[in-house]
């Protein structure tokens, strides 16, 4: 544990000097504020109060912002520790690389819960500011918060899988930027166009809900817009994928993050210094 | 027990092999220098002995404990050629990385930078740091917790003389606490004065393995003899002791060390001939080379 702290903190100390936290602040920071500001201009006919609209809203941002914030922290993890020679000596002391990995893991998404606690903190009080009515969107904006932090958690291990496998920072980050393309935005293109092919309804009820479930992103912003009540705020897949139950959405973002991770630490294992 | 045991290691990475039968001991305050060419092996038995890379065969045992496993990894230090931190962090922050991943308290830091005359700049960035100073932090890093044996891959590389020398001090303290110990190095001279052991990689092979004056005796190689005769008399010099003219006044000499007496009473009855006289040994340079271009058995 011990040596599990000391991993954490000296790759917390390395993310403050290179600013990654001010960066990921601000820009969590930034982006829940514009939002929040954008979707508290006055509507009324949705009948919800706007602190659920702001979430609907930033659960669309989240989906794209956390998986990218998560895999540029995490990509440089190992193969920047193999391209500054410093892995080698790190490993012949007494520590496991599983002790290693998990300390740079607690650093990440310590970083990426303040950066969030921050931007969905300001959404909140701007959404208060304009309507006393939204608190009743805080459960709806805490479950948005630690889901989040299950969809970054999952997207630093898969950058840290990344980084072991490609043992040098600039594959690692062009593999980050392919993965981010894949699971984030192609994904969702090959489905929407699969849906529209699909005319005698087969593919739309067998496999599509399995498919959205798969993926931790959609599974993420299903699970979050399926158990708010702005639903019909969302459009596109989310609206699509009403026939997915929230709970197969819920065992899919926890089951990622661990799955994930053993893979980052059998990648890492693998690496020889 | 052997702080440092390897028997009949061999490695080899696809055809080429780095390591061929390599026996190798390391007794407890014992200081052995590890000396070959580059890409002789020396780098590769430094990672087998620390569990970084697996021996295709053979037995490494560090304080009877398996390369690699937690209790040698304990016991173990090392220092890699061209060490490399982060340049973020300060000196102090990863001193105390480092003291803490050996489960050390923190606080020592200081004091260990301190030792190493590195603390007025502790608390910069080591991306400041010169190749000396960085050096230094790598050595920072192999004294603590009290190693049992160290590996320390060229210590002394990027440091000035009086560093160098300090650096010998601390391991010299380190090796009468018990520590044993395993460099490698090209500072010949250095290594001369400071180890009680000498092995020598070629290709691979451990060609030699034995303390300086027992490689002397057994490469009986020549002793030079540098008389320096009287400008009138040089050639006479020359000729009476079947020397070599080097310059204007010297006269070169070799002869084997079981002939040096002989030698130097034939140059004594010269008397007034001769001005002055120099006994030269084989050098570690030359011991080196004579090992090292051995053909293999």
């Amino acid at each position: 544990m011990t040596r599990t702290m000391a991993a954490a903190n000296s790759e917390f100390c390395i993310s403050l000097r290179n600013r990654w936290v001010a960066i990921a602040v601000v820009l969590m920071a930034l982006f829940s504020f514009v939002l929040s500001a954008a979707g508290s201009a006055p509507t009324g006919q949705l009948g919800v109060d706007k602190l659920s609209i702001t979430v609907a809203s930033l659960t669309s941002l989240a989906v794209y912002l956390v998986p990218l914030v998560a895999l540029l922290m995490a990509f440089d993890a190992v193969a920047g520790e193999i391209e500054r020679g410093t892995l080698s000596l790190m490993l012949t002391y007494p520590v496991s690389r599983a002790e290693i990995l998990v300390g740079k893991f607690m650093a990440h998404l310590g970083i990426l819960a303040l950066a969030l606690a921050v931007g969905y903190s300001i959404a909140a009080a701007v959404a208060l500011w304009y309507d006393p009515q939204a608190s009743d969107g805080i459960p709806a904006l805490i479950r948005l918060f630690w889901s989040s932090l299950l969809l970054g958690a999952t997207f630093l291990a898969l950058g840290y899988a990344i980084s072991a496998i490609a043992r040098r920072p600039g594959a690692a980050a062009g593999l980050a930027v392919a993965l981010w393309l894949v699971a984030i935005v192609l994904y969702d293109l090959a489905l929407l166009s699969a849906l529209v092919a699909d005319t005698n309804g087969a593919f739309t009820k067998q496999v599509f809900p399995w498919l959205i479930v798969a993926n931790p992103a959609d599974a993420f912003r299903l699970y979050n817009l399926s158990a708010s009540e702005a639903t019909m705020v969302a459009t596109g897949i989310g609206g699509a994928a009403n026939t997915v139950p929230s709970s197969q959405a819920l065992a899919s973002m926890v089951i990622w993050p661990v799955v994930a991770f053993c893979l980052a630490i059998a990648a890492f294992r693998r690496v020889v210094p | 027990m052997q702080t440092l045991t390897l028997s009949q290691v061999t490695k080899a990475f696809g055809g080429t092999i780095a390591l061929a039968d390599a026996s190798l001991n390391v007794a407890p305050g014992e200081r052995v220098a590890l000396l070959g060419h580059n890409g002789a092996g020396k780098s590769t038995m430094m990672k087998i002995i620390l569990g970084l890379i697996p021996a295709d065969d053979g037995d490494v045992e560090i304080v009877g404990a398996k390369p690699g496993s937690h209790a040698a990894r304990a016991v173990t230090a090392y220092l890699p050629e061209n060490v490399a931190f982060h340049p973020s962090l300060t000196g102090l922050e990863q001193i105390r990385f480092y003291l803490r991943l050996r489960g050390e308290d923190p606080r020592l830091a200081k004091s260990l930078l301190d030792r190493l005359g590195l603390g007025s700049a502790a608390s910069r960035r080591i991306g400041t740091y010169s190749k000396g100073m960085r050096q230094r932090v790598g050595i920072a890093q192999a004294l603590i917790g009290k190693p049992r044996l160290l590996v320390l891959d060229e210590p002394t590389s990027g440091l000035d003389p009086v560093s160098r020398r300090e650096v010998y001090e601390i391991l010299d303290q380190l090796a009468g606490e018990g520590a044993g110990i395993l460099l490698s190095s090209h500072a010949l001279t250095e290594v001369e004065a400071r180890t009680d052991r000498i092995a020598i990689l070629s290709k691979g092979v451990i060609v030699a393995n034995d303390s300086l004056s027992n490689l002397r005796r057994r490469a009986a190689l020549p002793i030079q003899l540098q008389v320096t005769a009287h400008p009138d008399a040089v050639d006479e010099v020359a000729q009476r002791l079947d020397g070599t003219r080097m310059n204007g006044a010297r006269v070169d000499l070799t002869c084997r060390d079981d002939e040096k007496l002989n030698r130097l009473g034939q140059i004594a009855e010269l008397g007034q001939m001769i001005e002055d006289l120099e006994v030269v040994p084989p050098s570690l340079e030359d011991l080196y080379t004579h090992f090292s271009r051995r053909p293999v058995q």
